[in-house]
């Protein structure tokens, strides 16, 4: 069982990694080197007195070194999802629930909500120059977002009666209702059609791999054991 | 050999439903994935923020 989980995680997280990759080279990285000229200053908005400035990403292909370190933190930390996803299928079918591609598919859309989209709601996807309150309040904030929010889903799904649903409406609201941590000013110096774009598409993008890690996950998941 | 027969009929989706003795490989797979998670996307490291910066920000983990 234990290599079942190890082999399946270990597999559909480099597959995921490699997607991952793929999706955020071509739709995110762009965005977020167009930031990085705001954020050192090459390019300013509302500098030219006007509130215009130059839209239009930089050639991607000018730094491999930077993006093969990208490729292999994606792989370390889609690996890492993919282990407790699968942990997730083996908890799952201890308590008699079957997971294939299909199921995975579902648990990937969960993952999803649980990392991406829940998170998101306090603290928007940053491009690289926004300024936000401390980092370890941040990262702490959005740990206990993730968890609550992966066990009011779980509570959803694998709960019994309303008891179970009004506990996890509670776990899922609550990061909400406490509020994440934020700065009393803004600083945002690139446009905000970039910001918001950055942001929807790290979003957008990350909800496909998710799906994606879900369904490989699943499929694998289903497959018979060696022996 | 017997055991084999005996967890046959248990298998759910093509293995085995895990026993007790698999939630320590459980939570050996899961402290695994969680320390994955942590380096690629929580570790203070300025070499490890340097080489995981775009995808920090492309996974909207908190960076900076």
């Amino acid at each position: 069982m234990t290599k079942h989980v190890l082999t399946g995680g270990l597999i559909a997280g480099l597959v995921a990694g490699l997607f991952a990759v793929l999706l955020q080279l071509t739709f995110v990285v762009p965005l977020l080197l167009e930031g990085e000229l705001y954020e050192s200053g090459d390019r300013v908005h509302f500098g030219t007195g006007g509130p215009e400035s130059i839209a239009g990403a930089p050639a991607i292909d000018g730094e491999m070194m930077r993006h093969a370190g990208t490729l292999a933190m994606s792989l370390v930390s889609w690996i890492g999802f993919a282990l407790l996803l699968v942990v997730g299928f083996a908890l799952a079918a201890r308590a008699g629930h079957s997971v294939d591609a299909r199921k995975g598919a579902i648990w990937g859309l969960a993952g999803f909500i649980a990392v991406a989209l829940a998170p998101a709601m306090g603290l928007a996807p940053e491009l690289p120059g926004t300024i936000a309150a401390e980092l370890g309040a941040r990262q702490i904030w959005w740990s206990a977002t993730v968890v609550l929010t992966a066990g009011g889903l779980a509570a959803f799904a694998f709960g019994k009666g309303p008891v179970a649903v009004f506990a996890g409406a509670v776990a899922i609201a609550l990061p909400h209702i406490v509020g994440a941590p934020t700065l009393d000013t803004y600083f945002g110096v690139s446009p905000p059609e970039l910001s918001a774009h950055f942001a929807a598409r790290v979003l957008a993008v990350s909800a496909a791999i998710w799906v994606f890690l879900g369904a490989v996950a699943g499929w694998l998941w289903a497959r018979p054991a060696p022996t | 050999m017997t055991t084999r027969t005996q967890t046959a009929p248990m298998q759910t989706a093509g293995h085995a439903v895990p026993k007790g003795r698999d939630l320590a490989g459980l939570a050996f797979a899961a402290i695994l994935g969680l320390g994955l998670i942590f380096v690629a996307g929580f570790s203070h490291s300025q070499t490890i923020h340097d080489v995981a910066h775009d995808q920090r920000h492309s996974m909207a983990f908190p960076c900076h």
